[in-house]
């Protein structure tokens, strides 16, 4: 049978659906950033940005534009009715102190222990690591975002990552175009997946163990 | 402070009643900084970067510097612009890699400039600690991973946590938005970032401001750095955002 990825948008959209109202949200740069854009209206949820904003709002119209109010991205976005600003280390005290609810974030690899790699891919680029290892230890859920398969076909999904580790034994969900992977003290298990993809298929993909979402239901 | 009232700096000078940490120009500001100094620089990509301090820094000549900043300079301004004069030995940052970080990726690759990666919540509570006076402290942060590499590490609760030291620095260089002659601050919108951290962490902090105001101007509910951790305040004038220009120019 003949399946379709979802597209990032689509990913993003599935996110933005499973964020409860009320929820402390930090969303990472790049493709993470996306979910904004499709947060269900009239559901108030607290966007987080690590440069001491929350209530964070959307980029402003064309010409409004203020390089004081800015993501971490460094793009500029506007603030929501109730919002506030804060310096630096009580923003972090917010990221490391456990009282973000949710980060969503990118990655390059996510282990089957829940480890996660998404600030190197070593080689010679410049290192940069930002806000990724504190949001990583210390969101109460981190979310990953990601496509499932490299540009060649590899799972990004791993028994043990091989590029440099952001934190170690830290997510708990992720989001591919392919599924939705919960990582649960007995394993990877895998619910939502595309129309028209198997189980065994998707697991065949993944190169690692997964169970179907009913099964665990059964257990 | 010392039985002999060291840092007090007041001893045989008459009382003017009058404190007023407001000094004339960049270049007054920035005289004292030394070569092979510590300065730590506000600002977040373009947001709460203190460009006019560091063109005075530039002119002021000191070299031999390290820089602590969240990132490494964009295009030739800024800490970019510091860098490329040749005037920094070492960066102490979370983020050097910026679309248009050019200068530093040239001065990194030459082995020119000494890189301290730092996660940018443990730059920020490292800062913290040093102005607040705490030795060290643990975080879960990094543990595991190569940032942790040759770092003391103790299991707390359970969890994997990496030893950390205060970061301090002989200079800080914040830009803020208002200020008064008791070096009181406060901020604009998330440019406010490292500002109010770096502050209490320098032994001299230097703040540029768009406006001074009259003591009693700010509200006291709401200033965001108190004047204890500000040495000096200047006034630049103010930039026009792009905004602005644009809606000028339309």
């Amino acid at each position: 049978m003949s399946y379709a990825r979802l597209t990032r948008e689509q990913i993003a959209q599935r996110i933005a659906n499973d964020i409860p109202e009320g929820a402390y949200v930090n969303l990472g740069i790049g493709m993470p950033t996306l979910v904004g854009n499709y947060l269900p209206k009239g559901r108030e949820i607290f966007l987080h940005s690590e440069n001491g904003i929350l209530g964070m709002g959307p980029a402003p119209a064309p010409g409004l534009e203020d390089m004081d109010l800015i993501n971490a991205g460094k793009e500029p976005v506007t603030l929501l009715t109730g919002g506030a600003y804060f310096h630096h280390t009580d923003s972090f005290a917010m990221m490391r102190g456990r009282h973000l609810d949710i980060a969503v974030l990118g990655a390059f690899q996510v282990s089957v222990a829940g480890d996660l790699a998404n600030w190197s891919t070593g080689g010679d680029a410049i290192p940069a690591v930002g806000g990724a290892m504190d949001l990583a230890v210390g969101a109460k859920n981190v979310w990953v975002m990601m496509e499932h398969l490299t540009k060649s076909g590899e799972s990004k999904i791993v028994s043990r990552c091989t590029y440099p580790l952001t934190g170690i034994d830290v997510v708990k969900r992720i989001y591919t175009d392919l599924a939705v992977i919960e990582l649960t003290p007995r394993g990877l298990v895998a619910r939502d997946l595309v129309p028209g993809l198997g189980f065994d298929e998707l697991e065949r993909l993944s190169g690692v163990p997964l169970a179907p979402s009913g099964a665990r239901a059964a257990a | 402070m010392g039985e002999s009232g060291e840092g007090l700096g007041r001893e045989g000078r008459l009382s003017t009643g009058m404190i007023d940490k407001i000094v004339p120009s960049l270049e007054a500001a920035l005289a004292d900084v030394s070569d092979g100094s510590t300065v730590l620089v506000g600002g977040f990509g373009g947001a709460g970067v203190p460009e006019e301090l560091i063109d005075a820094l530039i002119a002021q000549g000191a070299k031999d510097l390290t820089i602590v900043n969240n990132n490494a300079g964009n295009g030739e301004v800024g800490v970019a612009a510091l860098l490329k004069a040749g005037r920094v030995r070492k960066i102490v940052c979370s983020y050097p890699r910026l679309a248009d970080g050019y200068v530093f990726e040239r001065l990194y690759r030459a082995g020119k400039i000494e890189l301290e990666l730092v996660p940018q919540g443990t730059l920020s509570e490292r800062m913290r600690a040093a102005g607040a006076g705490i030795g060290a402290f643990y975080t879960p942060t990094g543990y595991g991973t190569d940032l942790a590499k040759g770092k003391e590490t103790r299991v707390i609760d359970g969890e994997g946590q990496v030893l950390e030291y205060p970061l301090r620095g002989d200079v800080a260089l914040v830009k803020a938005e208002r200020g008064d002659r008791w070096g009181n601050l406060v901020y604009r919108k998330s440019a406010r970032n490292f500002g109010p951290t770096m502050a209490s962490a320098a032994k001299c902090t230097i703040a540029q401001v768009y406006e001074t105001v009259e003591l009693g101007t700010l509200d006291p509910e709401c200033i965001v750095t108190p004047g204890i951790f500000v040495t000096r305040v200047v006034k630049v004038p103010r930039k026009k955002q792009a905004a602005q220009v644009r809606e000028q120019a339309a």
